[in-house]
């Protein structure tokens, strides 16, 4: 019983990355508004983001940056364990800027929305489009 | 990775993201979703993401700030949720 609870207790990102997944998920599916949408989508993304980011810290380990990479005695031994895992690092670092462009296309989707039928609520524009 | 600091981090980034879905008003919401990203850069910092948490804070906390501020002016402040 203890160790679960000390496994539930050190894993405290994994469970606070499922929690913001959760709220963008209900915010995707249970708002109405279409920028709260927007928002919604914007924090699931960042929430894939954390679990990536967390899977690659290391206990005791410092940044991804080489200590005495210049000068004239470069040659010594590099430890991988003194080092956090820069490979999820650098797929998010993708994921961030397509994150940033899925959102341009989506709030120009909603501009042209409010243009047509001059509200951002969902189920107004749902009444709208019916009585055409 | 310190941990208090994440924890706090974590809690601010919860409250940050729950207040901008909860807020009756767009322009807060965006605010506040610039708040969260802002966070969340603090975050990656502190486990170590350096060029992540660069990256987050002009393209997530600048950009995405904007053209949210950007949206709301061009449509309508108000919301029923």
């Amino acid at each position: 019983m203890t160790d679960l609870i000390s496994t539930v207790v050190a894993k405290y990102n994994y469970w606070i990355y499922i929690t913001l997944m959760m709220i963008g998920l209900y915010a995707m599916i249970a708002k109405n508004n279409l920028v709260k949408k927007i928002v919604g989508m914007n924090i699931f993304q960042t929430a894939i983001i954390l679990f990536y980011v967390s899977i690659g810290v290391k206990k005791g380990a410092t940044i991804p940056i080489l200590e005495h990479g210049h000068g004239p005695d470069v040659h010594h031994v590099v430890h991988a364990v003194d080092y956090i895992n820069p490979l999820p690092h650098v797929l998010m670092l993708t994921a961030i800027v397509v994150g940033v462009a899925t959102l341009g296309v989506a709030l120009a989707l909603a501009i042209r929305i409010y243009n047509n039928y001059n509200t951002l609520e969902e189920n107004e524009i749902l009444t709208q489009v019916r009585e055409k | 990775m310190i941990w208090p600091i994440d924890l706090a981090i974590l809690t601010l980034v919860v409250i940050a993201g729950i207040g901008a879905l909860m807020v009756k008003d767009l322009l807060g919401a965006a605010i506040l979703f610039g708040a969260y990203s802002f966070m969340m850069c603090l975050l990656w910092s502190i486990m170590g993401a350096v060029d992540v948490a660069f990256t987050e804070a002009s393209v997530g906390a600048g950009v995405s700030t904007v053209f949210f501020v950007a949206a709301v002016f061009r449509t309508s402040r108000r919301t029923k949720d």
